[in-house]
């Protein structure tokens, strides 16, 4: 009875260790700095805040949320083989849902029971100046329309007037305007996505506007 | 007691195994005890999850009701429907768990159940098709830019402090 359970307590004390250390090496992908006159403290290592993506596209069963003791999850379609052929991007899915859809590579139904029923399409570019450095933002409707309803946007997001919304990046970020959408479901609020909104150039002879404050007079 | 043996329970069958016999013994060997609340501080360490950006985890009732939580594969079903069906004609709020679903709502034809009732999308017998989520699992939206900040935005955006 004794060396079992002095036994079960090794086993275990074991795994702690083993997905301790594992854990640790994740977090610390960078090989030890090893020198002379002694070593990088842990505190000091690179990527303290950044979280790669350690696989895209993880199949169900690998993927956190999924519970891999349950036999319904390996019945469910890994996303790469439903992706397979369609054109990727470098961000949400890794997919590019709008030229997908433009090269007739999905169908997606307007309606749920007839396959035959044509999204309501408008073409209406809206132009958003940006204060900043950033190009001006071109809010599209055409790809809105194509898979979503006036409904979704007007009135509760947007009034259907150009300017009469308040939009920001901070309320963007926080799930608020386009942010309903972009970064939940449509393409993520990333380095490399800024310019799928940010798409129209500033005017060759555009300046910063200078900011007020000085040392001089902080209080402007 | 009784959370902890849930809690193990759901995260791994081999514990459980030798759960019952492991406890008899706990007060007199109390190294037995350390090694197992650490094996137990392991298993409960928030899992690195790499889910596919949109799946929707929805928990407002399963796990109380010792359901799974029912998982909702955004990419799967915008490849054969436009988001104006769930969310125009069907109703669904822009939210994650903000629609309220119920079993009864979807056999009664609403929600999921407007497709996966045997005539559009197969039929809601099969429980572990949706009811496929880790036990424990909150409500959330995955992969979504809210969570993948450094630091959540919305703190820093309260009122000034005074
Ligand atoms: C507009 C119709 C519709 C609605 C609403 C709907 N589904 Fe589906 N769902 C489908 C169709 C169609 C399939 C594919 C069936 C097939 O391929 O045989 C599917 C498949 C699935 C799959 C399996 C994916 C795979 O990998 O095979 C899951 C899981 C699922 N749905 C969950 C849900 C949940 C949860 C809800 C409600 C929150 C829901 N669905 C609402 C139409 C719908
Ligand atoms: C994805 C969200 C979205 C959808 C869907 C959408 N719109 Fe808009 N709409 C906008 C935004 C954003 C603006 C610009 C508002 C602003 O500049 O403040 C706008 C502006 C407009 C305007 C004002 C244009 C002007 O010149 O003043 C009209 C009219 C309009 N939309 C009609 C529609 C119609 C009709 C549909 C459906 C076919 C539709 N919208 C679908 C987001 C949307
Ligand atoms: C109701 C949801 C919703 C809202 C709100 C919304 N979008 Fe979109 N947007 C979509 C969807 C869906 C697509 C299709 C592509 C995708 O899913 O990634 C899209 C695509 C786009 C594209 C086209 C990308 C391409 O590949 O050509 C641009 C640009 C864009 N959105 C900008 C905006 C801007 C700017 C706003 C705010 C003024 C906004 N969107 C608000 C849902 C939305
Ligand atoms: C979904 C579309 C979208 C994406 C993606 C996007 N922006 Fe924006 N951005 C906007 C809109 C809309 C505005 C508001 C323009 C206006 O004033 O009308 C804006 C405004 C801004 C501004 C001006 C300050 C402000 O808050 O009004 C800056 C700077 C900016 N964005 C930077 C970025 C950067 C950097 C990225 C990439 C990380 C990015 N944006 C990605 C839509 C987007
Ligand atoms: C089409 C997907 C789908 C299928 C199939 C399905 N469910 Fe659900 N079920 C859901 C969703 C979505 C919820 C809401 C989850 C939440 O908010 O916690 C839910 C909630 C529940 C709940 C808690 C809420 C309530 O109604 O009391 C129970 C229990 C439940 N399901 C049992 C089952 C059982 C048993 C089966 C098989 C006979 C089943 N479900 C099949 C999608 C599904
Ligand atoms: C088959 C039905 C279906 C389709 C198609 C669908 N959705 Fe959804 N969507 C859902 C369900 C179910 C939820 C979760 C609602 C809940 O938990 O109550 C959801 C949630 C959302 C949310 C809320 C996320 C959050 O918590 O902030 C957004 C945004 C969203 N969908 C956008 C879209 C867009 C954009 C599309 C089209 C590209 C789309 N959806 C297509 C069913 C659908």
């Amino acid at each position: 009875m004794k060396t079992k359970y002095f036994f079960l307590s090794v086993l275990a004390m074991t795994t702690l260790l083993v997905v301790g250390v594992n854990a640790q090496a994740a977090q610390a992908p960078l090989k030890e700095v090893k020198s002379a006159k002694g070593k990088v403290s842990g505190a000091n290592i690179f990527n303290r805040l950044l979280k790669k993506d350690e696989q895209r596209n993880a199949a169900p069963p690998e993927d956190g949320i999924h519970d891999s003791a349950n036999d319904g999850t390996h019945v469910l379609q890994p996303p790469l083989i439903a992706y397979d052929g369609l054109p990727t991007s470098e961000f949400g899915n890794y997919v590019d849902w709008v030229k997908s859809l433009d090269d007739g590579l999905l169908k997606p139904r307007y309606d749920l029971s007839d396959p035959t029923v044509e999204p309501l399409v408008m073409d209406l570019d809206i132009v958003r100046e940006v204060k900043a450095s950033m190009p001006d933002v071109v809010f599209p409707h055409k790809p809105h329309t194509q898979w979503l309803h006036c409904s979704n946007c007007h009135p509760k997001i947007f009034i259907p007037q150009r300017n009469a919304n308040v939009i920001s990046m901070s309320a963007i970020l926080l799930g608020q305007k386009c942010g309903v959408c972009h970064g939940k479901v449509s393409f993520p609020i990333t380095t490399k996505s800024c310019t799928k909104c940010h798409s129209k150039p500033k005017p060759a002879d555009w300046k910063p506007p200078k900011s007020e404050a000085s040392l001089k007079n902080p209080w402007r | 007691m009784c959370a902890v043996r849930d809690i193990i329970k759901s995260h791994s069958a081999r514990v459980l195994v030798f759960f019952d016999e492991f406890m008899e013994g706990v007060s007199m060997f109390k190294s037995a005890m350390i090694g197992l609340l650490g094996m137990l501080a392991v298993l409960m360490l928030p899992q690195a999850a790499q889910a596919e950006y949109a799946d929707v985890v929805i928990n407002n009732y399963a796990d109380a009701a010792g359901m799974r939580p029912a998982v909702f594969p955004h990419w799967y079903h915008r490849i054969r429907f436009r988001c104006k069906v769930c969310h125009a004609d069907l109703g669904f709020k822009l939210k994650a768990g903000g629609n309220k679903i119920t079993m009864a709502k979807i056999i009664d034809g609403k929600f999921c159940g407007a497709c996966h009732n045997g005539e559009i999308s197969w039929s809601v017998e099969n429980c572990g098709m949706c009811h496929s989520g880790v036990p424990g699992t909150p409500t959330q939206i995955h992969g979504s830019t809210v969570q993948r900040l450094v630091a959540p935005t919305y703190k820093s955006l309260g009122k000034p402090a005074k």
